[in-house]
């Protein structure tokens, strides 16, 4: 192993996040503030419309909240047992994890304002999509 | 990172820490617990970022740049669209401490329809499965996590198309 070539490649691979750091810093400051500022008993109140505007509903709700996906699956279970479809629930899962409005500045700035605006608006859209089919398939089984 | 983005960074940081300061004017019960999330989500990410220098490491000393775009360039084909599956499945952590590897990866011309599936795939989380099963039931489980996969490859391939559009 080539020391001289082992210690640039750690130089490399350090100042990335090094120089990301008040990105992140950032992101996780206001996600702590997010979860401790926004109760989650508040969530079932918001789903009232039909199917569709459920699920499009949960698909919103799941792209601003942001946090551990375990506390997505825990919102997500008392929103069943609220009565809320398993489709909007669905929909709220796969947005909690795959679009991130919090997260969207330091997505911006790292993998370019192009990228990060398009992967968000399709990943939105497919949570609603990957709800419809999951339901739909656990229906017909 | 150019020295644009690097102050991004820190102008993003001064935003959150004003928005932090306004919270704790209006609530100001909301401080410990806020400070608490803070500290223990910096500690539940660290091991995390230890582990992505690690990789990046590996991948610096070990990959040349030219393999990286082999099997994860424009003509990687469907082996670039399974590692990003699986490395997507099996990445730990916040989506957002792997910016800064994805970043990496996307100066070496790395395909974003690739960048984009991995990031998708995230949704599926391993150690978290017998949480949503016993949530949701084992159907909606396995049913779940295939949408997600075979989704996460036309989200990328739709991101792909769309971020090279030519406007």
């Amino acid at each position: 192993m080539e020391r001289k070539k082992l210690l640039k490649a750690v130089v490399k691979s350090t100042k990335p996040i090094i120089n990301s750091a008040p990105i992140l810093g950032g992101v996780i400051l206001l996600i702590s503030i997010i979860t401790v500022v926004v109760p989650s008993t508040v969530f079932a109140s918001i789903f009232k419309g039909n199917e569709f505007l459920n699920t499009l509903i949960g698909s919103t709700l799941g792209s601003i909240l942001a946090g551990n996906p375990v506390t997505s699956y825990i919102i997500g279970g008392e929103l069943l047992t609220n009565g809320v479809s398993l489709t909007a629930v669905t929909a709220f899962l796969v947005a909690w994890v795959t679009v991130g409005l919090i997260q969207l500045p330091a997505e911006t700035m790292l993998l370019g304002k192009r990228f990060a605006i398009t992967r968000n608006i399709t990943a939105f859209i497919f949570s609603m999509i990957v709800a419809i089919i999951t339901v739909f398939m656990v229906n017909l089984i | 990172m150019t020295s644009e983005k690097s102050n991004g960074g820190k102008i993003f940081l001064g935003i959150s820490i004003l928005i932090f300061i306004v919270i704790i004017i209006i609530k100001p019960e909301s401080i410990i617990p806020i400070t608490k999330t803070f500290g223990q989500t910096i500690l539940k990410v660290i091991p995390i970022i230890i582990f992505i220098i690690l990789l990046m490491t590996i991948t610096e000393y070990y990959v040349k740049p030219k393999q990286l775009v082999k099997y994860l360039g424009k003509k990687s084909g469907i082996k670039g669209w399974i590692i990003a599956i699986i490395a997507g499945t099996i990445s730990t952590g916040p989506i957002y401490v792997w910016y800064p590897m994805l970043n990496e990866l996307q100066k070496h011309k790395i395909r974003n329809g690739l960048i984009a599936t991995f990031l998708y795939n995230r949704s599926i989380k391993i150690p978290l499965i017998p949480l949503i099963i016993f949530y949701f039931g084992l159907t909606y489980t396995i049913i779940l996590t295939i949408t997600i996969i075979l989704m996460s490859v036309a989200q990328g391939w739709i991101t792909e198309k769309i971020v090279e559009m030519k406007i």
